[in-house]
């Protein structure tokens, strides 16, 4: 073993491997820039969505929540993730990264991706939004783009079996058991596999068409797409469930209630939450209703039966360990000792109650055949998914930064009193938002629509409950409180990387 | 601690408090697997499973042809638009047509109370969504699908109909009207 490829963390004691350290940090870095980027969209279409601004004209807020939705939910996400995969499976297994140069593919193939994805929205050559939806077409090099940064993606994940596999047969580790947290990294990255043939299936095809080579059936897409889109998402709750028994060790010394429970948990993820992407087209033609309750009911609550396992080890497990602390009178001595001026546990309780209370339950709710009649394509739905993957991801990966910082970047987090207050105003930001667009989501206000107000001109006469105002402009304050959270965690984590005082 | 190896024997037996939740969500887990069906024989609103593949021109074909034979007539025998659309008076309890395309819903459908109708939902441009307000009711609307929905109104009144699926520039321009007498 070449001993200069590793440093010992002075903080935690784990081995870095230093070219999994580079490549931790390349990834988190174009994550950074990629939320920034998206959060610049989400207050141009924020701004638009609200009638008393109605900032952006029609082409470009479209073409702006084109690029959040690219930005966002693809790039930020699985760049993060691409960064934890690494994390997952060498430092916390004492290990050497596998295959450090396809480590790099990955790295530069969703970059690339990714640039050829802006350039085609951003020159108006892919006004199509993120579902691409046909018979709406865009340039192939958008479709090409797509395809590069899931091939790096998938490169990303192979990276990650084989740095596991590299590290056990080495014998890095003291025997055959991962550690929890990689053990649910795994569970994410097999989730992923799973996705991106399916990206394969649909974006190919794709690409195919939009050069005129073949034909396109527009439900068939439909029907593929979402078996790409739905599982993509249990990426990201797999992901983000790690990341919060990363963050419970870290910041109180968590220990998983109950190993065999937990792990579980994930498995029962693996089989069963790819099942119900039906979920997504219960109103459409094409698939009877016997069809999409099998679908979206039977196999779908053996995963809502995973996330209630999480949802009780994880709290309990921060409560024990808080306990042990001495933390003991009463029923919520424990909750009110928490150690709130830490970031990371404040970003972390938040995550845990955002997704759990409103996500994950209105996402159940929503997914049901009655009540989807009335959530689809309404804002019902963005407010349940930015409970879920704003609320609930995004301020996960925020707050385990706090910790990446010193121990990957090895600088003193700068700024640490804007640091603290930030994940109340994303979290608080993000439950008002997504409250306010379920809420006004409720009276049937639809998504990705430029002008509720004057339908841009139409003759017809359209006038809404006036409710509906009250919830836009809850709505309109969580956005500016989240962009705000957003804005400080991007600076913060910017001027620690440049400034932050050097760590040892 | 969920960051280092586990002790050698984890697989251990869980105890009562856990036994408990996992009892208490499986119950929940089967009323909600049982309901959703149940409710699909109880409930009044469900999405429809009749569909068929239906070809563009064949679909626009047939519209017309609906909105030809069905279009209401004013006293002197002319034929009676709104904003340029056709108000269409279908037969009572008989087919209808309402189609999404060129950012128009059309026709303005006249419907009577108390009457069934099968609506025939379709588009020869992209997918649109249909969305009934006050109601709140949401169905696809795909090219080459002819997606047919049963409805019986319970109530007269003008009922606004808005697109809420992308497609394309004049999106947001796309209101409609169903009136029920
Ligand atoms: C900084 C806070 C954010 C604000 C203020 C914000 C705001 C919005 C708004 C107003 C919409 C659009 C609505 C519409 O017209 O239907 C939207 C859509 C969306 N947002 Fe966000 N957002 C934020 C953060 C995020 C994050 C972090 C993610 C993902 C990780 C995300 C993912 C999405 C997606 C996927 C859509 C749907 C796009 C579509 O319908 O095509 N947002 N957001
Ligand atoms: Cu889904
Ligand atoms: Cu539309």
């Amino acid at each position: 073993m070449a001993v200069q490829d590793f440093r010992t963390c002075s903080i935690t004691g784990l081995k870095v491997h230093l070219p999994a350290q580079n490549l931790i940090i390349v990834n988190a870095v174009a994550a950074v820039v990629l939320l920034l980027i998206g959060g610049l969209a989400a207050a141009g279409v924020a701004l638009t969505r609200l009638p008393a601004v109605h900032l952006l004209p029609a082409d470009w807020f479209y073409r702006f929540l084109t690029l959040h939705g690219i930005a966002m939910l693809i790039a930020w996400i699985i760049f993060f993730e691409m960064a934890g995969l690494y994390l997952g499976a060498t430092v916390l297994l004492n290990a050497r990264i596998a295959a450090p140069k396809m480590a790099w593919l990955q790295f530069i193939l969703m970059l690339v991706g990714t640039l050829l994805i802006a350039a085609m929205i951003l020159t108006g050559q892919a006004d199509v939004l993120f579902t691409s939806y046909p018979p709406l077409k865009a340039s192939p090099i958008y479709y090409l783009g797509v395809i590069l940064f899931a091939v790096g993606a998938l490169i990303g994940c192979f990276v990650f079996f084989g740095t596991l596999a590299k590290a056990r047969k080495e014998g890095t580790y003291p025997h055959g058991s991962f550690p929890l947290v990689t053990f649910g990294l795994a569970c994410a990255a097999i989730i992923a596999v799973v996705t991106l043939l399916h990206g394969a299936a649909i974006y190919i095809p794709a690409l195919l068409w939009s050069l005129g080579l073949i034909g396109m059936d527009e439900s068939t897409y439909r029907l593929v797409w979402w078996g790409l889109g739905h599982p993509s998402q249990q990426i990201n709750v797999a992901a983000m469930i790690s990341v919060w028994y990363l963050l419970g060790t870290l910041t109180v010394s968590m220990k998983p209630i109950n190993q065999k429970l937990c792990r579980t948990a994930f498995v029962l993820y693996v089989l069963f939450i790819n099942v119900a992407s039906e979920h997504h087209i219960l109103v459409d033609p094409v698939f009877s209703s016997a069809h999409k309750i099998w679908n979206t009911g039977y196999v779908m609550h053996l995963a809502v039966l995973a996330s209630m396992i999480h949802a009780l080890a994880v709290p309990a497990g921060i409560e024990v360990a808080l306990r042990k602390k001495g933390f003991t009178s009463g029923l919520f001595e424990w909750l009110k000792k928490a150690p709130w001026s830490n970031p990371a546990f404040s970003a972390m309780m938040l995550s845990i109650f955002i997704f759990g209370f409103m996500g994950g339950i209105t996402g159940v709710i929503f997914g049901s055949e009655q009540v989807n009649i009335t959530a689809h394509n309404t804002w019902r739905i963005t407010g349940h998914f930015h409970s879920t993957v704003v609320g609930g991801t995004t301020l996960a990966f925020m707050g385990i930064t706090y910790y990446v910082l010193p121990l990957i970047f090895r600088r003193e987090v700068l700024g640490m009193g804007f640091a603290r207050l930030q994940p109340w105003f994303f979290g608080i930001g993000t439950i008002l938002m997504g409250g306010g667009m379920m809420l006004a989501g409720a009276y049937g206000v639809p998504r990705r629509h430029w002008d509720i107000v004057n339908f841009g001109g139409s003759p017809f006469s359209f006038a809404w409950d006036p409710t509906v105002y009250m919830w836009l402009g809850v709505f309109g304050i969580g956005a500016l409180l989240a962009i705000l959270g957003g804005a400080i965690y991007v600076l913060v984590t910017v001027l620690t990387i440049f400034f932050g005082k050097k760590l040892a | 601690m969920s960051i280092s190896v586990p002790e050698k024997v984890w697989w251990k037996p869980i105890d009562k408090e856990e036994k408990i939740w996992l009892a208490l969500a499986l119950i929940w887990m089967l009323i909600s697997f049982v309901w959703m069906p149940i409710y699909h024989f109880i409930g009044k609103q469900n999405p429809s499973s009749e569909s068929y593949k239906a070809p563009r021109g064949q679909f626009e074909q047939l519209a017309n042809d609906f909105i030809q034979k069905y279009q209401v007539k004013d006293a002197n025998g002319a034929p009676v638009v709104m904003n340029d659309i056709p108000v269409v008076h279908p037969p009572a309890g008989g087919d209808a047509y309402l189609v999404g395309a060129g950012w128009k819903w059309t026709p303005v459908l006249e419907l009577e109370k108390g009457k069934t109708y099968r609506i025939h939902l379709g588009s020869y441009d992209f997918q649109h969504g249909l969305s009934i307000y006050p109601l709140n009711i949401n169905y696809m609307v795909i090219p080459n699908q002819d997606y047919v929905i049963t409805v019986t109104p319970t109530t007269s009144g003008e009922f606004p109909i808005i697109c809420n699926e992308f497609c394309g520039i004049g999106h947001h321009t796309m209101v409609g009207k169903i009136i029920v007498k």
